[in-house]
């Protein structure tokens, strides 16, 4: 790896490190304020976890040896054999990847907010990376589903989809808050919803373009393509809902924004010109409509990971195979149906998906079934009553809190 | 001796502070409170979702003043209170027994 392409992934690394705490901030503004640090903490715990299980067998698991088509195995146990004559672009890459590693178990947090026991937490997001993340990770970026054609640029079906679908699972075996739906509570923090969002932008640039894993032109147009589509998304999202509720809201500003970066995950280094723009207005159109689903269907997704996650990564990965465009990237990938491609691409696309879905949400039931029958999942109906920053952490966000106790 | 305590709108603290030094009143204790009475709440809407605020945040002052003070300290309260507006708040005064400056030990009227 030449001294550019290592400084870009390097910087990126870094940058996507830093979407973990954006995320802590974005579901934590949302959360109520009795539950804001158990909020922080279930991101936080990721990145103490994740990072040392990614570098012990983690990446061995998800990538070595790159023939398999499954699972790795243990030829890179504690990186045996990683060395530095690549000028540190394998260890770099390591690095970068482990920061994916880390904030993908993170993105489920937002879906059992208040209501789940930390110490079961704290066994299930290593436990989720090793048995979901770690073989989906490698049947879709070289294992079977990457060598059938099927595309995934930064991670939309590795992450996102996969991440929003466990979280479905997660809330069903979890079950319901005490008094949802009935008993809504609004967002605790907003000015910290959109610090996090800017944060997560911000990183998200690292997430997208850095997977070009070089400083190239790929990268340049993907990093384009996080703009755009998170800033079309934003603002279609704003637009329906100024139409359909009457305001222009920063919840739905942010939502959009976070809508159109998990949409344009899968598509950032094959797709240019019109198409990011396209992909984040119907991200954002489609992620607004699909936040309201669980009411109707009753799984109490407290922050809407399902909605947001899971449906914008299922968009954007759909999407690619309309817009695909090998030509201006003289890539050796198919083309989409709107630049002369057939169906194959999208079907390859609904393909990876649909095993992606049916594992992950398979798996994370069997961990979560397991963990319930033995140490239990969820908290006592006093505590979640109390507030989970006492019960779970000891701990109080806002001592200066007036006597109505916060929100 | 009285103790005057109002209910206003937050955002009328100032002129009411201000309407209560022209009084020559230079004592007041002011509480972050919420209540709901005729006013009602409001409604705020999140990713679609209603939610009904229907506790409104207020401000709650209590000055104890002696007998002679007392309407013109009224008077500065509701003068500095009034929007016309539904949700301005009330006022009621009650009579208070003793009153003890603790520096000073003084009591009665002499520690007002």
């Amino acid at each position: 790896m030449d001294s550019g392409d290592l400084a870009w992934v390097l910087i990126s690394a870094a940058l996507v490190l830093f979407m973990t705490p954006g995320l802590a901030f974005f579901y934590g503004g949302m959360d109520r304020s009795r539950n804001v640090l158990n909020m922080l903490m279930m991101n936080f715990w990721c990145v103490l976890v994740i990072p040392i299980l990614w570098v012990v067998v983690g990446y061995s698991l998800a990538q070595v040896p790159f023939d398999n088509d499954l699972l790795g195995g243990f030829d890179a146990f504690f990186l045996d054999g990683i060395g530095l004559d690549d000028n540190g672009g394998q260890l770099a890459t390591i690095a970068y990847l482990g920061m994916f590693a880390a904030i993908t178990p993170a993105l489920i947090s937002g879906a059992v907010a208040d209501r789940m026991k930390f110490s079961a937490w704290a066994i299930f997001a290593p436990l989720w990376v090793l048995f979901v993340y770690c073989p989906v990770f490698k049947w879709v970026f070289g294992g079977f589903l990457g060598q059938r054609g099927s595309l995934d640029f930064a991670g939309g079906t590795a992450i996102h989809v996969n991440a929003g679908i466990a979280a479905l699972a997660a809330v069903l075996v979890l079950g319901k808050r005490k008094g949802w739906p009935h008993d809504g509570h609004p967002p605790h923090s907003m000015p910290l919803v959109m610090l996090g969002t800017g944060i997560l932008w911000f990183g998200w640039f690292g997430f997208n373009a850095g997977s070009a894993l070089g400083a190239n032109g790929q990268a340049a147009q993907a990093f384009m393509n996080t703009f755009l589509a998170a800033a079309a998304a934003g603002l279609s999202w704003c637009l329906v809902e100024r139409f359909r509720d009457g305001h222009f809201t920063n919840l739905g500003a942010a939502s959009g924004i976070v809508a159109g970066l998990v949409a344009i995950t899968p598509a950032a280094g094959y797709v240019s010109g019109p198409a990011p723009i396209v992909i984040g207005l119907i991200a954002g159109v489609v992620c607004c409509f699909a936040v309201r689903v669980k009411f109707k269907a009753g799984f109490d997704d407290a922050l809407d990971v399902v909605g947001v996650h899971f449906v914008g990564g299922l968009v954007g990965s759909l999407l690619i195979g309309f817009f695909a465009n090998p030509d201006f990237f003289t890539g050796s990938f198919r083309e989409g149906i709107f630049y002369g491609g057939s169906v194959r691409l999208l079907a390859e696309q609904l393909l990876a998906n649909a095993v992606t879905i049916v594992y992950s949400f398979v798996v994370t039931v069997v961990i979560l079934v397991i963990l319930k029958r033995t140490i239990g999942i969820r908290v006592s109906d006093e505590d979640e009553t109390m507030g989970l920053d006492a019960s779970e952490h000891g701990e109080t966000a806002y001592h200066s809190s007036n006597v109505m106790g916060g929100l | 001796m009285k103790l005057v305590t109002a209910i206003i709108k937050p955002f009328k603290l100032d002129d009411v502070k201000n309407a209560l030094k022209s009084a020559g009143i230079e004592a007041l204790t002011v509480s972050e409170v919420r209540g709901f009475g005729r006013q009602g709440g409001h409604t705020e809407t999140y990713r679609g979702s209603e939610y009904k605020i229907d506790l409104v945040p207020k401000v709650k002052l209590e000055i104890v003043v002696a007998d002679a003070s007392l309407d013109n300290v009224v008077d500065a309260i509701a003068q500095g209170a009034l929007t016309g507006k539904i949700g301005d708040g009330k006022i009621w005064v009650t009579s208070v027994d003793e009153v003890v400056r603790i520096r000073t030990g003084e009591r009665g009227s002499d520690a007002i």
